[in-house]
């Protein structure tokens, strides 16, 4: 799930505990008090989350070191997701991967189409500096693998916030040169798309924000219906 | 009770704290063998690299000695389970030897990602006070790339292509491969079940 709105963290609590509550396998906070100046940042939300949380979660936005990403794991967090950051220093997912092991080094891939190919997009958080890098995903892909990525969040940006569906085509070609989790997202709109985002790009997860902070799909229906159409979930 | 989380230095020490807490609990967190000797329940938590973690252990004097001595129920989790074993495929390192064999990494497959991160679930014949309340088919969140086989000392296995073990017990030593700090109520329980096991002789 994104947290991508504004949001104060009494709400990021209160929210993660109804996510908790309703059977969310793992949540995603983007955390938008990262200044991207790099002064120092108040993480002590993510000890309170921790506190609370019984179900893995991870931290996306301002990791650009491995100091951050220590401070991020020693409050509690599972995971740390790097995106614009691991673009500008690809090095980085091999200094984190080396410290804190694959698991714990999420790539997010921000990916749309560009002449026929697909290309990788950085800053996307903040439209006046969202850029193409000319970055061929796939290209990327294989060399965050490489790097030591433990997983991989890819974010088709033509689908996102639209709730058409994922982008099927792309997840795929993603999927035949991914060798760690994939984790879908950009598009969720209705139960049918993660069925078909799971049977037919054979993804590992699927991430979705707005279908379930509006409460338009209550993730226990969704969770019933991936079961009747016989997708292994968790109660 | 008197509750020791040894300090491997690992990234879900946060998290097992808390979800210790959660129970009621209270823990402390040290690398002091004397601490360790002195505690009820023993928990040897671990991410990362069995070689580092192992590493770290063997820094501390008198650590490893007073791990492999203790009778208390001790409960290794995620790395910290395959520490208990004789030897990790992982950095070819030799590990704390409680529980005899040998811990490999998962088969190179088109169809499954490595490392292996998600939710799934515990087979296993009912009967250990480890696994009080908790069902066959619960799922348990697992994150790893290394798996002990299945074998005499298993209580529970869990498959991701391969079938593996998800719990292993040796008289006082357990491990569990999954993360019940982060396993929701099915992994909170298992902690508690551990909590209320008594020492044995």
């Amino acid at each position: 799930m994104r947290f991508r709105d504004h949001v104060v963290v009494g709400d990021i609590l209160e929210l993660a505990q109804r996510y908790r509550d309703e059977g969310a396998d793992e949540l995603v906070f983007y955390d938008i008090t990262a200044s991207p100046d790099g002064r120092t940042v108040d993480r002590s939300w993510i000890r309170r989350i921790a506190r609370i949380l019984d179900i893995p979660f991870c931290v996306a936005g301002g990791i650009r070191s491995v100091g951050d990403a220590e401070e991020v794991l020693g409050e509690g967090a599972e995971k740390v997701s790097i995106n614009s950051p691991a673009l500008a220093d690809p090095e980085l997912i091999s200094r984190l991967s080396a410290r804190f092991g694959a698991q714990c080094v999420v790539v997010g891939i921000d990916s749309q189409t560009v002449d026929g190919v697909y290309q990788v997009y950085q800053f996307t958080g903040d439209p006046e500096r969202t850029r193409n890098t000319a970055r061929k995903t796939l290209d990327w892909v294989r060399e965050v693998q490489e790097r030591g990525a433990g997983e991989i969040v890819l974010n088709c940006m033509a689908s996102d916030g639209v709730r058409k569906g994922y982008d099927i085509a792309q997840l795929s070609a993603v999927r035949a040169l991914c060798r760690v989790p994939l984790i879908a997202s950009g598009g969720a709109g209705a139960k049918e798309h993660f069925a078909s985002v799971f049977n037919e790009a054979r993804v590992d997860g699927a991430l979705a924000a707005s279908v379930f902070h509006t409460g338009a799909l209550p993730i226990p229906d969704l969770k019933n219906y991936l079961r009747d159409t016989a997708i292994e979930v968790r109660p | 009770m008197q509750l020791v989380i040894i300090d491997s230095g690992g990234a879900n020490i946060a998290s097992l704290r808390y979800a210790i807490d959660r129970l009621g609990v209270a823990s402390e967190l040290t690398t002091d063998p004397e601490k360790v000797r002195a505690a009820s329940h023993v928990i040897l938590p671990g991410v990362g690299a069995a070689a580092d973690c192992m590493g770290r252990l063997q820094k501390i004097p008198g650590l490893v000695e007073t791990i492999r001595k203790l009778r208390q129920p001790m409960l290794g989790i995620c790395v910290g389970m395959q520490l208990l074993f004789e030897s990790s495929e992982e950095g070819e390192v030799p590990c704390l030897g409680l529980l005899p064999g040998r811990v490999r990494r998962f088969a190179d497959r088109d169809d499954l990602p490595v490392p292996h991160m998600g939710w799934n679930q515990l087979e296993f014949e009912p009967g250990s006070p480890l696994l009080k309340d908790i069902q066959p088919g619960d799922h348990v969140y697992f994150v790893h790339s290394y798996s002990a086989p299945v074998g005499p000392l298993t209580l529970a296995t869990a498959t991701y292509g391969e079938q593996f073990s998800a719990l292993v017990q040796s008289g006082n030593v357990f491990g569990a491969q999954f993360h019940p700090e982060r396993s929701a109520r099915i992994g909170s329980l298992l902690l508690r079940n551990f909590l209320q096991l008594q020492q044995t002789h």
